[in-house]
């Protein structure tokens, strides 16, 4: 080894790359604010406002809370129900979609385009849409879910199916079994408690979407939103924001220990 | 060593194999596989042996060339027909390919389902026949304890036996055994090796091998098939063949045979 | 074949094992059938039909007109406004998050509750409905895409906190040793180990995040908040179909666009 003296330290190559996404971040920055017209000053000026429906909020009306149960429980059904139909279909159509189940390509990319163009409407333009067409009510909330609910579930399942171990496929075919058999013996076995745990991750997000869908006519406790805020009665507004919080977060936490036993 | 009667089981006529219009699995292979041979074939990794095996059932599809399972095409073959005949060929392969979630039993009912109509299946409907029979299997491979087992909680050697009861269970003509005992330690690859002797001997089953190790195809092979760069560049009795040959194959390069 | 064929034994039962998959079995389909209850299916339109094809053949002959006029009302000023609004709350959502973020994570040096709190803080604040608090912040600075930002902003420190305390929690101590051991003091660890070590995460959830806060903007305008919500409602009940397509349309193609490039940029994070 040559035994130069301390040379200078090397100039580290100046990246190009991270310079334009900085100016493409601050750009950004500049005309969101605009074309948004988020001025801080605008919100320092209206806090006020904003803390003190807060305020009304965090004093529930406590004699309101038998009235929302009702529709308190509707919103559970329709996220059961839309969790159930979304994910039976999602099932059978992941096994079509599956580049190691269906060989012809074409069929499977065509699915697949289809899949991704349902995936992209978020869930309450679905249930905006559902309402337009069969009326208001619970039926609306579920279509909307069950649509939704296709879209989660058949991506994470197929994607799961895709990268299991490719090994039995090769023994079951060898063995003479027919394309039903070989889903039946090799594949399902290895990604069954995938599917009920994206089912499960699935209903987490349906009963988070459900509180909201009866603001839009959906179904739901979402409709008494509607109406205490339309009439500014916020204290009825914070009882039924509480329920649903305790709602979603204990549904969560069943739901994501049960996910957690299940992959044990 | 049976004397077999002269009867083709497997027949590989002009068979070649190209991957993606490029690589070249397979060249102009024409083999006969007689009944009741206990073959192995033998060469470097990449040579052609596992596309050569896994053409015999349609694992992999040839480009070219006709291959026959007792008198009948397979590359021919579409649908129920190709399923029949692979009903008749057992495969064990190298990383044993058993359903780790699924129990011991049912891994080894799985040799059965092309004898049943799909809907049996799955609805786990088989037969006390059957069932008797998979237990009967694994006693046979010593195995009879694990029976309810999930085969993840077996190790390599008690797999890989699990996959010869599946063989078993299929009753079949022919076996592949592709690279068997490459994850096994030496006292459970004779294990093995043993197991499929005994099903060549006992019942009469054509085998073919691709063993990796020298050793053990000695031991177990009657004849022996070289392969290099996809190509056949050795088949001779075992008994006749001398160490010289496998180190020709094995060493690839200028030697020409 | 042998012909001796001995019994097969019984299948041990795990009776503690049976007696859980059993009452999961039953719970659940118990939780199916009430579901089912109470829900007036017959309730549907007789025009369902009739305006599900409409809309259909809406979405197959769109209103091209309403793509570009200059108005400031068309489609692309809506998609560009809802994508500010997703752009603009992610960033304020990433500022806040990061000090919840270290609040919830849980790691060695800190006492077993202070973590409990900050996720269950978090959890209580994903589960406040965004729709509320955009309709809040309409009161507060008046309907259009402001209140649509702030309401993104804040909701989505619910999420986006969560990610980045996983990702701190996945930090190795090694670094953080390291500097300590030097001598750093909390706020050196946190500038020269854990923030350094922790960007690739933080950009790569933030970026998972706007491609959701997207389809959040998208929801929020139904309430008046700014984006393309509005214009979407505002048609439907107008009946006008052709519309009611050229908005999907443009919806499904900003959100696989923003998608795609999102994947990508992620993709040469890793």
């Amino acid at each position: 080894m040559t035994d130069d003296s301390l040379t200078q330290l090397p100039k580290k190559r100046f990246k190009i790359i991270n310079l334009i996404w900085l100016i493409v971040l601050i750009a950004g920055l500049f005309i969101s604010i605009n074309v948004t017209n988020t001025h801080i000053s605008v919100l320092l000026e209206n806090f006020s406002q904003f803390s003190d429906i807060f305020v009304q909020m965090a004093n529930p009306d406590w004699s309101y809370f038998p009235t929302v149960i009702p529709l308190l429980l509707e919103t559970i059904k329709m996220a059961v129900l839309g969790t159930i139909i979304g994910s039976a279909l999602a099932f059978v159509y992941s096994l079509l979609i599956a580049r190691n189940i269906i060989k012809n390509k074409l069929v499977t990319g065509v699915l697949r385009f289809i899949m991704n163009i349902i995936r992209t409407i978020p869930d309450l333009l679905l249930g905006a849409i559902f309402v337009a067409i069969v009326g208001i009510g619970p039926v609306a909330g579920i279509l909307a879910l069950s649509v939704f609910t296709f879209g989660v579930v058949v991506k994470l399942f197929y994607e799961a199916i895709e990268t299991i171990d490719p090994g039995p496929i090769e023994a079951m075919t060898a063995v003479g079994a027919n394309k039903l058999q070989i889903i039946c013996f090799a594949i399902l076995p290895q990604v069954m408690t995938y599917f009920i745990s994206y089912s499960l991750y699935a209903f987490e997000i349906n009963v988070r979407a459900s509180t909201v869908l009866g603001y839009i006519g959906a179904g739901g406790i979402g409709l008494y939103l509607q109406q205490t805020l339309q009439v500014f009665d916020y204290a009825k507004t914070g009882t039924i924001i509480l329920v649903i919080i305790v709602v979603v977060v204990l549904i969560d936490y069943i739901s994501s220990k049960s996910r957690e036993a299940l992959m044990k | 060593m049976t004397d077999s009667a002269i009867e083709p089981m497997i027949e590989l006529r002009n068979v070649k194999k190209v991957y993606d219009k490029k690589v070249v699995g397979l060249k102009k292979v024409n083999l006969t596989i007689n009944k009741g041979e206990f073959v192995v074939v033998v060469g470097l990794s990449g040579a052609g042996k596992s596309t050569l095996l896994r053409s015999i059932n349609r694992l992999i599809d040839v480009t070219e060339g006709d291959i026959l399972i007792d008198g009948k095409s397979i590359t021919k073959a579409r649908g129920k027909k190709l399923r029949l005949l692979r009903r008749n060929i057992g495969m064990i392969f190298q990383n044993f390919n058993l359903v780790k979630r699924s129990s011991v039993l049912r891994n080894v009912l799985a040799g059965r389902v092309a004898y049943y109509p799909t809907w049996k299946t799955i609805f786990n409907l088989f037969t006390k026949e059957d069932k008797e029979r998979a237990y009967e299997a694994l006693k046979q491979v010593d195995l009879a304890d694990k029976v309810y087992a999930r085969a993840d909680e077996l190790s390599g050697g008690q797999q890989q036996r699990v996959a010869i009861a599946r063989v078993l269970m299929q009753n079949p003509k022919v076996i592949l055994a592709d690279e068997p005992t490459a994850s096994l330690d030496p006292q459970t690859s004779l294990k093995v090796m043993e197991d499929l002797k005994m099903l060549n001997e006992k019942h009469g089953m054509t085998v073919i091998a691709n063993l990796h190790s020298v050793e053990l195809a000695r031991k177990f092979g009657q004849r022996v098939i070289g392969i290099r760069a996809g190509e056949i560049i050795y088949d001779g009795k075992m008994s006749a063949t001398p160490e010289s040959v496998f180190t020709k194959i094995y060493n690839g390069g200028e030697d020409n045979d | 074949m042998d012909t001796t064929m001995k019994e097969l034994p019984s299948k041990p039962i795990n009776k503690k094992a049976r007696l859980i998959h059993w009452l999961i079995a039953l719970v659940t389909v118990a939780i199916v059938v009430w579901s089912c209850t109470g829900i007036n299916f017959g309730g549907i339109k007789a025009t369902a039909g009739q305006i599900a094809g409409a809309i259909f053949s809406g979405i197959f002959h769109p209103d091209w007109s309403y793509v570009y006029n200059g108005s400031g009302e068309d489609l692309i000023s809506q998609l560009w406004q809802t994508l500010c609004i997703a752009f603009l709350g992610t960033f304020i959502s990433a500022i806040i998050s990061l000090p919840f973020a270290f609040g919830a994570a849980h790691t060695k040096h800190k006492k077993w509750y202070t973590s409990r709190i900050g996720k269950i803080v978090l959890a209580i604040i994903r589960s406040f409905p965004e729709i509320v608090l955009a309709l809040m912040f309409i009161k507060a600075v008046g309907p259009g895409s402001a209140a649509g930002v702030l309401a993104l902003g804040f909701h989505s420190v619910g999420m986006l906190a969560k990610l980045f305390s996983e990702a701190i929690e996945n930090l190795e101590d090694g670094p953080n040793d390291a500097i300590r051991a030097v001598g750093g003091s909390k706020i050196h660890v946190i500038m020269f180990s854990i923030l350094p070590n922790l960007m690739p995460a933080l950009i790569s959830n933030t970026l998972y995040r706007f491609d959701v806060s997207v389809r959040s903007a998208s929801i929020l305008g139904l309430v008046g908040a700014g984006g393309i919500g509005y214009p979407l409602i505002i048609a439907l009940q107008y009946r006008q179909w052709n519309r009611v397509g050229v908005i999907l349309l443009g919806i499904i193609a900003m959100v696989v666009v923003i998608d795609w490039i999102s994947g990508m940029i992620r993709k040469k994070l890793v």
